[in-house]
Protein backbone atom coordinates (compact mmCIF):
# COMPACT_ATOMS: atom_id res chain seq x y z
CA UNK A 1 0.00 0.00 0.00
CA UNK A 2 1.60 3.26 -1.09
CA UNK A 3 0.68 6.03 1.29
CA UNK A 4 0.69 9.75 0.70
CA UNK A 5 4.19 10.85 1.75
CA UNK A 6 4.96 14.35 2.93
CA UNK A 7 8.09 15.34 1.04
CA UNK A 8 8.74 18.29 3.26
CA UNK A 9 8.63 16.28 6.49
CA UNK A 10 11.14 13.71 5.25
CA UNK A 11 13.09 15.92 2.85
CA UNK A 12 16.38 15.83 4.77
CA UNK A 13 16.59 12.06 4.71
CA UNK A 14 15.07 11.65 1.25
CA UNK A 15 17.88 13.69 -0.31
CA UNK A 16 20.44 11.23 1.07
CA UNK A 17 22.26 9.23 -1.59
CA UNK A 18 20.62 5.82 -1.93
CA UNK A 19 17.58 6.80 0.13
CA UNK A 20 15.07 8.83 -1.90
CA UNK A 21 11.40 8.15 -2.46
CA UNK A 22 11.97 4.42 -2.62
CA UNK A 23 13.39 4.07 0.90
CA UNK A 24 10.80 6.48 2.26
CA UNK A 25 8.10 4.32 0.68
CA UNK A 26 9.63 1.21 2.29
CA UNK A 27 9.46 2.93 5.69
CA UNK A 28 5.84 3.94 5.07
CA UNK A 29 4.93 0.34 4.21
CA UNK A 30 6.72 -1.15 7.21
CA UNK A 31 5.28 -2.09 10.59
CA UNK A 32 7.34 -2.31 13.77
CA UNK A 33 6.36 -3.54 17.22
CA UNK A 34 8.29 -1.91 20.07
CA UNK A 35 7.98 -3.95 23.26
CA UNK A 36 8.76 -1.82 26.30
CA UNK A 37 8.37 1.96 26.16
CA UNK A 38 11.19 2.54 28.62
CA UNK A 39 14.76 3.82 28.40
CA UNK A 40 15.39 2.03 25.09
CA UNK A 41 11.82 2.17 23.79
CA UNK A 42 11.54 5.96 24.06
CA UNK A 43 14.36 6.88 21.65
CA UNK A 44 13.51 3.96 19.35
CA UNK A 45 9.93 5.19 19.11
CA UNK A 46 10.85 8.83 18.66
CA UNK A 47 13.19 8.13 15.76
CA UNK A 48 11.00 5.53 14.04
CA UNK A 49 7.96 7.78 14.29
CA UNK A 50 9.94 10.80 13.09
CA UNK A 51 11.44 8.80 10.21
CA UNK A 52 7.97 7.82 8.98
CA UNK A 53 7.64 4.09 9.70
CA UNK A 54 4.05 3.51 8.57
CA UNK A 55 2.65 1.54 11.50
CA UNK A 56 4.13 1.28 14.98
CA UNK A 57 2.86 -0.85 17.88
CA UNK A 58 3.85 0.03 21.44
CA UNK A 59 3.39 -2.71 24.04
CA UNK A 60 3.85 -1.77 27.68
CA UNK A 61 1.61 -2.42 30.66
CA UNK A 62 3.61 -0.29 33.11
CA UNK A 63 2.88 3.23 34.20
CA UNK A 64 5.27 6.16 34.32
CA UNK A 65 7.08 6.72 37.61
CA UNK A 66 9.33 9.55 38.75
CA UNK A 67 12.47 7.39 38.70
CA UNK A 68 11.88 6.66 34.98
CA UNK A 69 12.16 10.27 33.87
CA UNK A 70 15.95 10.61 33.87
CA UNK A 71 16.12 8.24 30.90
CA UNK A 72 12.61 7.77 29.48
CA UNK A 73 12.60 11.07 27.68
CA UNK A 74 9.18 10.83 26.04
CA UNK A 75 7.45 11.31 29.38
CA UNK A 76 6.77 14.43 31.42
CA UNK A 77 6.50 14.79 35.18
CA UNK A 78 2.75 15.27 34.77
CA UNK A 79 2.55 11.75 33.19
CA UNK A 80 3.43 9.96 36.43
CA UNK A 81 0.93 7.16 37.04
CA UNK A 82 -0.28 7.02 33.41
CA UNK A 83 0.19 3.97 31.19
CA UNK A 84 3.41 4.20 29.17
CA UNK A 85 2.09 2.80 25.87
CA UNK A 86 -0.87 5.16 25.78
CA UNK A 87 1.09 8.19 26.95
CA UNK A 88 3.84 7.52 24.40
CA UNK A 89 1.26 7.02 21.62
CA UNK A 90 -0.40 10.32 22.48
CA UNK A 91 2.88 12.21 22.37
CA UNK A 92 4.14 10.47 19.23
CA UNK A 93 0.93 11.17 17.30
CA UNK A 94 1.60 14.84 17.81
CA UNK A 95 5.14 14.34 16.52
CA UNK A 96 3.91 12.62 13.35
CA UNK A 97 0.16 12.42 12.65
CA UNK A 98 0.79 10.86 9.24
CA UNK A 99 1.50 7.36 10.56
CA UNK A 100 -0.52 4.79 12.49
CA UNK A 101 0.40 4.28 16.15
CA UNK A 102 -1.15 1.38 18.04
CA UNK A 103 -0.70 1.36 21.82
CA UNK A 104 -1.09 -2.00 23.56
CA UNK A 105 -1.49 -1.11 27.22
CA UNK A 106 -0.62 -4.52 28.61
CA UNK A 107 2.49 -6.49 29.35
CA UNK A 108 3.28 -9.19 26.83
CA UNK A 109 2.93 -12.77 28.03
CA UNK A 110 3.24 -16.20 26.47
CA UNK A 111 -0.55 -16.08 26.08
CA UNK A 112 -0.81 -12.84 24.05
CA UNK A 113 2.61 -12.38 22.46
CA UNK A 114 2.24 -14.54 19.34
CA UNK A 115 -0.97 -12.82 18.39
CA UNK A 116 0.45 -9.34 18.99
CA UNK A 117 3.64 -10.12 17.04
CA UNK A 118 1.77 -11.61 14.09
CA UNK A 119 0.53 -8.16 13.07
CA UNK A 120 4.03 -6.67 12.63
CA UNK A 121 7.09 -7.16 10.37
CA UNK A 122 9.84 -6.31 12.84
CA UNK A 123 10.06 -6.60 16.62
CA UNK A 124 12.14 -4.29 18.83
CA UNK A 125 13.05 -5.57 22.30
CA UNK A 126 13.29 -2.72 24.79
CA UNK A 127 12.22 -4.70 27.85
CA UNK A 128 13.94 -4.80 31.22
CA UNK A 129 13.95 -8.45 32.34
CA UNK A 130 15.24 -11.80 31.15
CA UNK A 131 11.91 -13.61 31.30
CA UNK A 132 10.42 -11.27 28.69
CA UNK A 133 13.61 -11.15 26.61
CA UNK A 134 13.74 -14.96 26.22
CA UNK A 135 10.01 -15.03 25.55
CA UNK A 136 10.33 -12.39 22.78
CA UNK A 137 13.33 -14.18 21.26
CA UNK A 138 11.53 -17.52 21.14
CA UNK A 139 8.35 -15.94 19.75
CA UNK A 140 10.32 -14.24 16.95
CA UNK A 141 12.02 -17.53 16.03
CA UNK A 142 8.67 -19.32 16.06
CA UNK A 143 6.97 -16.61 13.97
CA UNK A 144 9.93 -15.88 11.61
CA UNK A 145 10.18 -12.24 12.67
CA UNK A 146 13.31 -10.12 12.67
CA UNK A 147 14.22 -9.08 16.22
CA UNK A 148 16.22 -5.94 16.89
CA UNK A 149 17.62 -6.45 20.37
CA UNK A 150 19.31 -4.11 22.83
CA UNK A 151 20.00 -4.15 26.55
CA UNK A 152 21.82 -1.89 28.98
CA UNK A 153 23.47 -2.08 32.37
CA UNK A 154 25.11 0.78 34.23
CA UNK A 155 27.45 2.30 31.61
CA UNK A 156 27.33 -0.41 28.96
CA UNK A 157 24.93 -1.50 26.26
CA UNK A 158 24.50 -4.31 23.74
CA UNK A 159 22.83 -4.23 20.31
CA UNK A 160 22.19 -7.04 17.81
CA UNK A 161 19.78 -8.16 15.11
CA UNK A 162 18.44 -11.69 15.64
CA UNK A 163 16.65 -14.15 13.41
CA UNK A 164 17.30 -12.24 10.19
CA UNK A 165 16.52 -14.21 7.00
CA UNK A 166 19.71 -15.41 5.30
CA UNK A 167 20.20 -17.13 1.99
CA UNK A 168 22.05 -20.19 3.30
CA UNK A 169 20.98 -21.02 6.81
CA UNK A 170 17.40 -19.80 6.81
CA UNK A 171 17.77 -17.48 9.78
CA UNK A 172 20.69 -15.75 11.44
CA UNK A 173 21.68 -16.41 15.05
CA UNK A 174 19.34 -15.50 17.89
CA UNK A 175 19.65 -14.59 21.56
CA UNK A 176 19.83 -18.24 22.62
CA UNK A 177 22.94 -18.75 20.50
CA UNK A 178 24.59 -16.21 22.77
CA UNK A 179 23.03 -17.19 26.08
CA UNK A 180 21.21 -20.52 25.65
CA UNK A 181 19.58 -20.59 29.07
CA UNK A 182 18.25 -17.67 31.08
CA UNK A 183 20.19 -16.66 34.17
CA UNK A 184 18.28 -16.39 37.41
CA UNK A 185 16.57 -13.05 37.73
CA UNK A 186 18.69 -12.39 40.81
CA UNK A 187 21.93 -13.41 39.17
CA UNK A 188 22.16 -10.32 36.98
CA UNK A 189 21.03 -6.93 38.18
CA UNK A 190 18.46 -4.90 36.25
CA UNK A 191 18.40 -1.10 35.96
CA UNK A 192 16.48 -0.71 39.21
CA UNK A 193 19.16 -2.61 41.12
CA UNK A 194 22.30 -1.86 39.12
CA UNK A 195 21.54 1.68 38.06
CA UNK A 196 21.94 3.13 34.60
CA UNK A 197 23.23 6.44 33.29
CA UNK A 198 20.28 8.17 31.61
CA UNK A 199 21.95 8.97 28.32
CA UNK A 200 23.09 5.36 27.74
CA UNK A 201 19.72 3.90 26.69
CA UNK A 202 19.40 7.07 24.57
CA UNK A 203 22.56 6.09 22.68
CA UNK A 204 21.81 2.37 22.53
CA UNK A 205 18.13 2.91 21.65
CA UNK A 206 19.20 5.24 18.83
CA UNK A 207 21.50 2.50 17.53
CA UNK A 208 18.57 0.11 17.70
CA UNK A 209 16.38 2.53 15.70
CA UNK A 210 19.21 2.89 13.18
CA UNK A 211 19.32 -0.90 12.70
CA UNK A 212 15.54 -1.01 12.25
CA UNK A 213 15.71 1.65 9.52
CA UNK A 214 18.55 -0.25 7.81
CA UNK A 215 16.60 -3.53 7.98
CA UNK A 216 13.55 -1.86 6.40
CA UNK A 217 15.41 0.02 3.67
CA UNK A 218 18.16 -2.55 3.01
CA UNK A 219 20.80 0.13 3.46
CA UNK A 220 24.22 -0.34 5.01
CA UNK A 221 25.63 -3.24 7.01
CA UNK A 222 23.48 -4.87 9.64
CA UNK A 223 24.41 -6.22 13.05
CA UNK A 224 23.41 -9.69 11.90
CA UNK A 225 25.40 -12.52 13.54
CA UNK A 226 27.16 -9.83 15.56
CA UNK A 227 26.83 -8.43 19.04
CA UNK A 228 27.91 -4.84 19.46
CA UNK A 229 28.79 -3.51 22.88
CA UNK A 230 29.30 0.13 23.79
CA UNK A 231 30.86 1.54 26.92
CA UNK A 232 29.71 5.08 27.71
CA UNK A 233 32.67 5.72 30.02
CA UNK A 234 35.47 4.69 27.67
CA UNK A 235 33.62 5.32 24.37
CA UNK A 236 34.78 1.88 23.29
CA UNK A 237 32.80 -0.14 20.80
CA UNK A 238 33.47 -3.86 20.66
CA UNK A 239 31.85 -6.23 18.19
CA UNK A 240 31.77 -9.99 18.53
CA UNK A 241 30.79 -12.43 15.79
CA UNK A 242 28.02 -14.82 16.82
CA UNK A 243 27.31 -18.14 15.13
CA UNK A 244 24.02 -19.98 15.14
CA UNK A 245 24.37 -23.25 17.06
CA UNK A 246 22.45 -26.38 16.22
CA UNK A 247 21.69 -27.28 19.82
CA UNK A 248 20.04 -23.89 20.36
CA UNK A 249 17.02 -24.74 18.23
CA UNK A 250 15.77 -27.41 20.59
CA UNK A 251 15.63 -24.94 23.49
CA UNK A 252 12.94 -22.96 21.68
CA UNK A 253 9.31 -24.12 21.75
CA UNK A 254 8.50 -25.68 18.38
CA UNK A 255 4.80 -24.88 18.24
CA UNK A 256 2.49 -22.09 19.28
CA UNK A 257 0.84 -24.45 21.77
CA UNK A 258 4.19 -25.33 23.37
CA UNK A 259 5.15 -21.66 23.49
CA UNK A 260 1.92 -20.67 25.20
CA UNK A 261 2.50 -23.32 27.83
CA UNK A 262 6.04 -22.17 28.60
CA UNK A 263 6.32 -20.34 31.90
CA UNK A 264 9.15 -17.89 31.16
CA UNK A 265 9.02 -16.26 34.56
CA UNK A 266 9.64 -19.63 36.15
CA UNK A 267 12.41 -20.54 33.71
CA UNK A 268 14.26 -17.40 34.66
CA UNK A 269 13.76 -17.77 38.36
CA UNK A 270 14.53 -21.45 38.62
CA UNK A 271 18.28 -21.63 37.97
CA UNK A 272 18.95 -19.39 40.94
CA UNK A 273 16.39 -20.92 43.25
CA UNK A 274 16.72 -24.61 42.51
CA UNK A 275 20.26 -25.92 42.45
CA UNK A 276 22.90 -28.13 43.97
CA UNK A 277 25.09 -26.71 46.68
CA UNK A 278 28.43 -28.01 47.87
CA UNK A 279 29.30 -29.05 51.42
CA UNK A 280 30.86 -25.69 52.28
CA UNK A 281 27.78 -23.72 51.16
CA UNK A 282 25.56 -26.16 53.00
CA UNK A 283 27.63 -25.75 56.14
CA UNK A 284 27.24 -21.96 55.92
CA UNK A 285 23.49 -22.31 55.52
CA UNK A 286 23.28 -24.62 58.53
CA UNK A 287 25.17 -22.11 60.64
CA UNK A 288 23.02 -19.21 59.46
CA UNK A 289 19.86 -21.12 60.39
CA UNK A 290 16.33 -20.42 59.17
CA UNK A 291 16.34 -23.32 56.74
CA UNK A 292 14.37 -26.52 56.48
CA UNK A 293 16.57 -29.57 55.98
CA UNK A 294 15.16 -32.86 54.79
CA UNK A 295 17.00 -36.21 54.90
CA UNK A 296 15.47 -38.34 52.13
CA UNK A 297 17.43 -41.52 53.01
CA UNK A 298 15.72 -44.62 54.37
CA UNK A 299 15.35 -44.46 58.13
CA UNK A 300 17.97 -47.15 58.82
CA UNK A 301 20.73 -45.60 56.73
CA UNK A 302 23.98 -44.55 58.37
CA UNK A 303 25.74 -42.33 59.24
CA UNK A 304 23.25 -40.84 61.63
CA UNK A 305 22.99 -37.08 61.60
CA UNK A 306 22.63 -35.33 64.94
CA UNK A 307 24.59 -32.17 64.22
CA UNK A 308 21.57 -30.17 63.05
CA UNK A 309 17.78 -30.39 63.16
CA UNK A 310 16.15 -31.96 60.15
CA UNK A 311 13.17 -33.88 58.88
CA UNK A 312 13.45 -37.54 57.93
CA UNK A 313 11.27 -38.34 54.92
CA UNK A 314 12.50 -41.21 52.69
CA UNK A 315 12.30 -40.33 48.98
CA UNK A 316 9.47 -42.79 48.29
CA UNK A 317 7.37 -41.16 50.99
CA UNK A 318 8.09 -37.60 49.96
CA UNK A 319 5.26 -37.57 47.45
CA UNK A 320 2.65 -38.43 50.02
CA UNK A 321 4.18 -36.69 53.03
CA UNK A 322 2.55 -33.57 54.33
CA UNK A 323 5.40 -31.10 54.37
CA UNK A 324 5.36 -28.44 57.02
CA UNK A 325 8.15 -26.28 55.71
CA UNK A 326 8.53 -23.07 57.63
CA UNK A 327 11.45 -21.40 55.92
CA UNK A 328 12.08 -19.96 52.46
CA UNK A 329 15.16 -22.11 51.96
CA UNK A 330 14.93 -25.88 51.80
CA UNK A 331 17.89 -28.25 51.53
CA UNK A 332 17.41 -31.92 50.77
CA UNK A 333 20.18 -34.45 51.26
CA UNK A 334 20.77 -38.20 50.94
CA UNK A 335 23.83 -40.41 51.10
CA UNK A 336 25.66 -39.35 47.93
CA UNK A 337 23.52 -36.62 46.38
CA UNK A 338 21.63 -38.65 43.76
CA UNK A 339 18.28 -39.25 45.44
CA UNK A 340 18.26 -35.70 46.80
CA UNK A 341 18.44 -34.44 43.19
CA UNK A 342 15.17 -36.25 42.49
CA UNK A 343 13.73 -34.88 45.70
CA UNK A 344 14.80 -31.35 44.72
CA UNK A 345 13.14 -31.74 41.33
CA UNK A 346 9.95 -33.01 42.91
CA UNK A 347 9.84 -30.23 45.48
CA UNK A 348 10.51 -27.54 42.90
CA UNK A 349 7.55 -28.83 40.88
CA UNK A 350 5.39 -28.78 43.99
CA UNK A 351 6.53 -25.48 45.44
CA UNK A 352 7.28 -23.49 42.28
CA UNK A 353 9.28 -20.36 42.91
CA UNK A 354 7.96 -19.75 46.39
CA UNK A 355 11.08 -21.26 47.96
CA UNK A 356 14.78 -21.71 47.32
CA UNK A 357 15.37 -25.42 47.00
CA UNK A 358 18.84 -26.95 47.17
CA UNK A 359 20.27 -30.43 46.99
CA UNK A 360 23.47 -31.23 48.90
CA UNK A 361 26.08 -32.26 46.35
CA UNK A 362 27.90 -35.46 47.31
CA UNK A 363 25.33 -36.09 50.01
CA UNK A 364 25.86 -36.28 53.76
CA UNK A 365 29.14 -38.14 53.13
CA UNK A 366 30.58 -35.04 51.48
CA UNK A 367 29.47 -32.85 54.36
CA UNK A 368 30.89 -35.19 57.03
CA UNK A 369 34.18 -35.24 55.15
CA UNK A 370 34.12 -31.47 54.88
CA UNK A 371 33.58 -31.14 58.63
CA UNK A 372 36.54 -33.42 59.37
CA UNK A 373 38.93 -31.56 57.10
CA UNK A 374 37.99 -27.96 57.74
CA UNK B 1 52.66 -16.44 25.57
CA UNK B 2 50.49 -13.46 26.40
CA UNK B 3 46.69 -13.20 26.31
CA UNK B 4 44.66 -10.04 26.85
CA UNK B 5 41.38 -10.59 28.66
CA UNK B 6 38.58 -8.02 28.33
CA UNK B 7 35.83 -8.07 30.93
CA UNK B 8 32.45 -6.51 30.24
CA UNK B 9 29.66 -5.32 32.49
CA UNK B 10 29.66 -6.60 36.03
CA UNK B 11 32.43 -9.10 35.30
CA UNK B 12 34.85 -6.17 35.46
CA UNK B 13 33.62 -5.47 38.97
CA UNK B 14 34.34 -9.04 40.00
CA UNK B 15 37.93 -8.87 38.81
CA UNK B 16 38.35 -5.20 39.71
CA UNK B 17 39.56 -4.41 36.22
CA UNK B 18 38.22 -4.15 32.66
CA UNK B 19 41.37 -5.69 31.30
CA UNK B 20 43.76 -8.38 32.48
CA UNK B 21 46.92 -9.78 31.01
CA UNK B 22 47.53 -13.50 31.38
CA UNK B 23 50.71 -15.43 30.71
CA UNK B 24 51.13 -18.96 29.42
CA UNK B 25 47.54 -20.02 28.73
CA UNK B 26 47.48 -22.48 25.82
CA UNK B 27 43.71 -22.58 25.51
CA UNK B 28 40.53 -20.99 26.84
CA UNK B 29 39.89 -23.81 29.31
CA UNK B 30 43.27 -23.19 30.98
CA UNK B 31 42.69 -19.46 31.01
CA UNK B 32 39.21 -19.74 32.50
CA UNK B 33 40.23 -22.20 35.18
CA UNK B 34 42.94 -19.80 36.37
CA UNK B 35 40.46 -16.91 36.34
CA UNK B 36 37.83 -18.95 38.17
CA UNK B 37 40.32 -19.92 40.83
CA UNK B 38 41.41 -16.33 41.25
CA UNK B 39 37.87 -14.94 41.18
CA UNK B 40 35.43 -17.61 42.46
CA UNK B 41 32.41 -15.34 41.85
CA UNK B 42 33.32 -15.34 38.15
CA UNK B 43 32.86 -19.12 38.08
CA UNK B 44 29.23 -18.66 39.10
CA UNK B 45 28.58 -15.89 36.60
CA UNK B 46 27.00 -16.28 33.19
CA UNK B 47 28.98 -15.02 30.24
CA UNK B 48 29.84 -15.78 26.64
CA UNK B 49 33.49 -16.17 25.60
CA UNK B 50 34.90 -14.60 22.45
CA UNK B 51 38.40 -15.17 21.10
CA UNK B 52 39.64 -12.46 18.78
CA UNK B 53 36.11 -11.10 18.43
CA UNK B 54 34.52 -14.44 17.60
CA UNK B 55 32.19 -16.17 20.00
CA UNK B 56 33.35 -19.69 20.84
CA UNK B 57 31.73 -22.72 22.36
CA UNK B 58 33.82 -25.38 24.05
CA UNK B 59 37.57 -25.11 24.36
CA UNK B 60 39.71 -23.18 21.86
CA UNK B 61 43.45 -22.87 21.42
CA UNK B 62 44.83 -19.41 22.07
CA UNK B 63 47.38 -18.22 19.54
CA UNK B 64 50.03 -15.73 20.71
CA UNK B 65 48.57 -12.30 21.57
CA UNK B 66 44.95 -13.45 21.51
CA UNK B 67 42.27 -11.22 22.93
CA UNK B 68 39.67 -13.05 24.98
CA UNK B 69 36.46 -11.20 25.81
CA UNK B 70 34.01 -12.30 28.50
CA UNK B 71 30.57 -10.79 27.94
CA UNK B 72 27.71 -11.17 30.43
CA UNK B 73 24.04 -10.83 29.54
CA UNK B 74 22.37 -7.50 30.34
CA UNK B 75 18.70 -7.26 31.12
CA UNK B 76 18.15 -3.53 31.54
CA UNK B 77 16.10 -1.44 29.18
Amino acid sequence: MQKEISYERYQRQMILPGFGEHAQGQLADASVLVIGAGGLGCPVLQYLVAAGVGRIGIADGDSVSLSNLHRQVLFHTSDIGKNKAETAADRLRRLNPEIVIQPIAENVSSRNLLEIISAFDIVVDGTDNFATRYMINDACVLMNKVLVYAAVSRFEGQVAIFNYPTAQAGRSSNYRDLFPEPPGENEILNCADAGVIGVLPGIIGSMQANEVIKVITGMGELLVNQLLTFNAMTNQLYTVKITAKQETAQLIPQTAAAFEKTDYAWLCASPSTVNEIDARTFNNLVQKGNIDIVDVRELHEMPAVDEFQHYRIPLAELKTAYLQLKNDTVVVFCQSGKRSLLAMKFLSEQLGTTKRIHSLQGGIIAWKTFCQTK
Amino acid sequence: MKTRVLLFGQLAEITGSKELEMEGCADTAALLSILHEQFPVLAQSKYVVAVNQEMISGNKNLPENSIVALLPPFSGG
